[in-house]
């Protein structure tokens, strides 16, 4: 019953997002300001219409209804409550849901604002954000239902949406249970936040197609969706770090990022967005890169609408993939014409989407941007062709090959060097003009001392010359950003009688856009150093133990003291734990207690790593395996990733610097000293 | 005059990426192999750095904890997934494959930690190389499970 209801109301908001695009459509083109109204109303309707259709579903999660095969797949009667329900996205078909429930919210929020400046938007943002609804709600729809129950017929049991002739419901005593792997705080909120980032960047390509449809193609668009980018890159951004967290919690590899294909899928519409992050504001400063922040625009949304497909699409094999599924086609289909359309109304708006002057200098700030903008790209390209090649490669000789992530690491790896020694200049060149003189005279002090720092480096810690490039890189970065904040909040401490910190804040709170980005840039070298410690120094050893026995690695002595093994019946689980005590240069530290956990439900054992993380390194031990008799003991193997958690710090400041950029500004004093700042902004930079 | 410098620039940029690309996909490169394409190639494929998907036989999975050394063998699987899907899917394709002895089957062997879905009709995907001895050597080891529904005990058979 409750299965065929949630169904029907799936359904009926599949029909009421088709309606809202025609009456959008129709309205526009017949200027009828209460067809725009009823087309609006519509789409405010989606999105009860599936929170409803989602509590069905999460009805049946909660209540073991396993006859209906998502439930019977996803969860089991010993799983906790609060995981039942995060199981809703735990599977392909609940996922689908789940997009389409977070894209109508955005859609609807994006309803609720004040639309008195730009009522000729509202009819085609409504057109973009519905048929995206109407699309994902069809997939589900026709493809992956999510109710599907599993009847019982002459060829054996398979999921139905309507009853076969013959056949007979079938439920099973007990479901399979959510993939244990996906039993970890860290998964429960890393689909919801890319979710969130992938359908956020849904609003800024809507309202750059309205641009285009209208012909309004002046910065209209893009003042209004800035802060939705800056939103839509902040959940993007999260989600990759939470993923990449999880993979280093629980995958047991001692690793965070495997170059794997879905990973690439979700970082591609991220580099785009970054690139479209930048590039945006030499629009609204110079009037420069129009029709590139169009291509930009809509080559996010593609690249999210081709993320989710890859995916699901079980084209490629992935530890993310869901199962193969026929739905494949229809998104390839979709992300055709959709690329065909907005490309095709690029075309005809082109020479509206001229630049209003011409880049003077190539060392001007305006040009440095496009610079930046241009290696964003070069990494999509390199991933791009990384994750098709073996389709491509398919296509063109028979022979299926595939690149794997020594391809990715080694041809992104110069052009990651040269972000980051942009990051190093670009914030000091002026506007419109620079040359090798203004720029040198301005960083040379801290070129200089970045290499003093890198002298030290190479004398006290490593010899490895791609390690020094990259130390060298962000310490020339880190020293400049904070130049840049010291000597703007001196000016301000002197100008305002203020105290330094005071003025600091203040000084971010008048220009968060500018200081949120430099906050950002100061994260990302804090991550470029734990990324350059796990990958260029990470050490690993292997061994088995008898209790009483240690083992050392790079300064640790690693001792296995106890092991034990216990069953926990009503979470379903059979825990094997050891104890291993951790000396340093013969000063006991710590205990850890890697562990594996067996999930009876779903057959499956999880890795738990024993982890002890210091600003220096981590110490990460697996528990491989056990004998039951004790005396030859336990096999462990043993990671020592070095400044890995500066990873992680940076992740937490950067989104610090998302949150300071993307705030809403609301302090009056705002506008007040807008006089006074901008005058000081100028000599900053000179 | 700025506007051909700018073009030059970016022609730079682009075949840098070029050179990135082609350059570092040659190194890189794995070829996808079904058992039986890297049995009829024999000794052709040797040293090559393969990806190759099988189904694993239970029965025959191995592990020395001591040096972490896991053994075991595949047997065939389609390697398209249109085949897969007319032959009714991935779960009864591997089963097939499990049960059918005149498959095709090639051992494996692997150094690590036990995979956590190492089992019985998993879809085993692996990166590596075939040695002179006819075993493959697995560098990465990727298992997937997928579902099959006969395998659950019904509540009651029919209530509505």
């Amino acid at each position: 019953m409750i299965a065929d209801f949630g169904y029907g109301v799936l359904v009926v908001s599949f029909l009421a997002a088709l309606y809202a695009v025609g009456a959008a459509v129709m309205g526009a083109n017949s200027k009828s300001p209460q067809l725009v109204e009823s087309a609006r109303r519509a789409m405010l309707l989606t999105w009860p219409l599936i929170t409803l259709s989602a509590a069905a579903l999460i009805y049946l999660l909660v209540n073991d209804h396993y006859e209906v095969q998502f439930v019977y797949e996803v969860t089991s009667r010993s799983m906790p409550t609060y995981l039942k329900v995060t199981a809703w996205w735990g599977g392909q078909a609940g996922s689908l849901v789940f997009w389409s429930w977070l894209m109508s919210a955005f859609a609807s929020l994006v309803m609720l604002r004040k639309w008195d400046r730009d009522r000729e938007f509202l009819p085609w943002v409504i057109m973009v954000c519905s048929l995206t609804v109407a699309f994902f709600l069809m997939m589900s729809i026709v493809f992956e239902n999510p109710f599907a129950r599993l009847y019982q017929t002459l060829d054996g049991i398979s999921p139905h949406t309507f009853a076969p002739a013959n056949s007979n419901l079938f439920i099973p005593a007990d479901g399979r249970g959510l993939n244990p792997l996906l039993r970890h705080p860290g998964m429960i909120i890393h689909p919801p936040m890319l979710y969130l980032g992938f359908v956020s960047f849904v609003i800024p390509y809507a309202f750059a197609m309205a641009a285009l449809i209208t012909g309004r193609t002046d910065d209209r668009w893009i003042r209004i969706t800035r802060r939705w980018t800056l939103w839509a890159w902040l959940f993007l951004s999260f989600g990759l770090v939470l993923g990449g967290r999880w993979a280093y919690d629980v995958l047991g590899w001692g690793g965070y990022w495997g170059w794997d294909p879905v990973e690439i899928s979700a970082f591609m519409p991220w580099l785009t967005g970054t690139a479209f992050l930048h590039s945006v504001m030499i629009q609204e400063k110079r009037g420069l890169l129009k029709q590139w922040n169009m291509i930009l625009v809509i080559l996010t949304y593609a690249l999210v609408i081709f993320g989710t497909f890859l995916t699901r699409s079980g084209v490629l094999s992935s530890v993310h993939a869901f199962a193969s599924s026929p739905i494949g086609p229809f998104f390839m289909g979709f992300v055709s014409l959709t690329l065909i359309a907005s490309i095709g109304l690029l075309i005809y708006r082109w020479p509206d989407l001229r630049s209003e002057t011409e880049m003077k200098s190539m060392l001007s700030r305006e040009a440095l941007f496009l610079l930046n903008n241009l290696l964003f790209m070069s990494v999509l390209i390199v991933c791009f062709i990384g994750v098709i090649y073996p389709l491509a490669s398919e296509l063109l000789t028979g022979q299926k090959v595939t690149v794997g992530p020594p391809y990715y690491e080694r041809a992104t790896a110069p052009l990651f060097a040269a972000l980051m020694f942009l990051m190093g200049i670009a914030p000091l060149s002026a506007w419109g003009h620079s040359t090798f003189m203004t720029l040198g005279r301005a960083l040379w002090k801290s070129a200089l001392v970045a290499l003093g720092i890198t002298v030290v480096i190479f004398f006290t810690y490593t010899h490895n010359w791609i390690a020094l490039v990259g130390f060298y890189l962000v310490t020339f970065v880190l020293i400049v950003t904070l130049v840049e904040f010291w000597r703007a909040a001196r000016a301000r401490q002197k100008t305002q009688q203020e105290n330094f910190f005071t003025a600091l804040y203040r000084l971010m709170g008048r220009n968060r856009r500018r200081y949120g980005g430099y906050v950002i840039h100061v994260s990302m070298m804090l991550m470029a150093i734990g990324i350059l410690g796990i990958n260029l120094f990470q050490q690993q050893t292997q061994g088995t133990l008898a209790i009483g026995q240690s083992v050392k690695i790079a300064g640790y002595t690693i001792q296995y003291k106890d092991l034990a093994s216990w069953d926990e019946t009503a979470k379903g689980v059979n825990y094997t734990r050891a104890v291993i005590s951790v000396y340093k240069d013969g000063q006991y530290l710590q205990d850890l207690y890697p562990r594996k956990d067996y999930y009876y439900d779903a057959q499956q054992t999880m890795t738990i790593p024993g982890l002890r993380p210091t600003l220096q390194d981590d110490l990460y031990i697996i528990l491989v395996d056990w004998q039951p008799a004790s005396d030859i003991g336990a096999t462990f193997k043993i990671y020592v990733n070095p400044l890995v958690n500066w990873l992680w710090i940076g992740s937490l400041l950067f989104m610090l610097g998302i949150f300071i950029a993307a705030w809403p500004d609301q302090d009056p004093e705002a506008i007040t000293v807008r006089a006074a700042q901008t005058s000081h902004q100028t000599s900053a930079a000179d | 005059m700025q506007r051909s410098k700018f073009l030059i620039g970016g022609l730079l940029i682009l075949a840098a990426v070029i050179y990135l690309i082609a350059s570092s996909s040659q190194a890189n490169a794995e070829y996808f192999m079904t058992v039986n394409e890297v049995q009829a190639q024999g000794q052709a494929v040797a040293g090559k750095s393969l990806r190759i998907s099988g189904a694993v036989i239970g029965d025959t999975i191995q592990y020395d904890p001591q040096t972490l050394t896991l053994t075991f063998e595949v047997a065939h699987v389609p390697g398209d997934n249109a085949e897969i899907d007319a032959q009714g899917g991935l779960a009864a394709v591997l089963h097939q494959a499990v049960i059918d002895t005149s498959r095709t089957r090639i051992s494996v062997k692997y150094v690590g930690p036990k995979p956590d879905l190492m089992r019985n009709e998993a879809q085993a995907i692996m990166t590596g190389h075939m040695g002179a001895d006819g075993t493959f050597y697995a560098d990465e080891l990727l298992l997937k499970c997928p579902t099959r529904y006969e395998e659950a005990v019904p509540a009651q058979a029919a209530t509505n």
